[in-house]
């Protein structure tokens, strides 16, 4: 009996499990971070060594990492509110529905005892050769993808509130007090409302001139 | 050595839990740890067919998963942007809340 393999299964599963099912997300990222450790296991049991440290260097060191950065940046404060929708039980039984029609054929399958071949070649070497001589353009393509979102994730979560408020606010001050407000029109009263902080309160005495048609 | 139906049986696994998941948490970081456990069940399959295959020295299963991690690495960096750009837009990560497109 495979017992290296029934004890990474079941660690991988439980973690998974504990990953969506916790309601602390702290919690759940760090289970995440237990789940690819264990698939990087199995890739290693599986002698695919790179692929395995890839997973832990990629999954482990840096997607759960940010999964937990970005749990910890938003402040979940609605805890007496349940985590899940209100309509889990259809969520919950898609998902058997689909395990089940997963697992059911390839218990049938006859193709899936076979045995492994020889272990192969995988090394390193081996990988980088092929990345630069056959499979370049994927490796080309995959760059611009990695660098498009780095520089789309960097431009999406960019806080630019601050100085776009200091910098339409201010200087629309004196001009709305001489009875033109077009340009603190523009400002949307949600935006107006919620970025106090920042805001110092000419920007308040800049929107109320405007404000029969910005509460509406 | 183990038979690759245990492979493809927990692979299969680890995708409906994954679903499960994306489907019932309400919290959109949740959904996107949902759909990275899909992602990975995927990988796995790819590693366990590359390892039990006839010809494994032409690599194919491995060069395919990695091209899978880099772009599942771009999704998450891009996805979990959008989670903040949201937050700070609705003060929530409940997805139930986000419902307005023009904000």
């Amino acid at each position: 009996m495979p017992i290296a393999f029934f004890v990474l299964a079941a660690v991988t599963l439980a973690g998974a499990i504990c990953a969506m099912s916790l309601r602390n997300l702290v919690h759940c990222g760090l289970c995440l971070a237990l789940t690819f450790a264990g698939l990087a296991a199995i890739y290693l049991q599986l002698s695919a060594e790179f692929v395995g440290l890839a997973q832990i260097l990629v999954y482990v060191g840096a997607v759960a990492v940010l999964i937990v950065f970005t749990i910890l940046l938003t402040k979940n404060a609605e805890v007496n509110i349940s985590p899940v929708s209100r309509s889990w039980v259809v969520g919950l039984v898609v998902a058997i529905i689909v395990c089940a029609s997963l697992i059911v054929p390839l218990m049938k399958s006859p193709s899936l005892q076979r045995a492994p071949g020889m272990t192969p070649n995988a090394s390193v070497r081996l990988i980088g050769e092929k990345l630069m001589t056959q499979y370049v353009i994927p490796l080309e393509a995959i760059a611009l993808v990695l660098t498009a979102a780095l520089l789309g994730a960097v431009v999406i979560a960019m806080r630019d509130e601050p100085e776009n408020k200091v910098g339409r606010g201010v200087p629309t001050a004196p001009r709305a007090g001489s009875g033109e407000g077009i340009e603190s029109s523009s400002a949307s009263p949600r935006r107006a409302e919620d970025s106090t902080p920042y805001h110092d309160a000419g920007v308040a005495a800049a929107n109320r001139p405007v404000g029969p048609s910005s509460t509406t | 050595m183990t038979p690759l139906l245990y492979y493809i049986a927990f692979s299969a696994l680890l995708f409906s839990i994954g679903l499960a998941g994306a489907l019932t948490r309400r919290n959109a970081i949740l959904v996107l740890i949902g759909i990275e456990l899909m992602l990975n069940a995927a990988n796995l399959n790819f590693i366990a067919f590359w390892r039990y295959s006839a010809n494994a020295n032409e690599l194919t299963g491995i060069m395919f998963v990695i091209f899978s991690i880099g772009i599942a690495a771009a999704e998450a960096a891009v996805g979990l942007a959008i989670v903040i750009a949201i937050y700070r837009h609705y003060r929530t990560s409940q997805l139930n809340n986000v419902d307005n497109l023009k904000g």
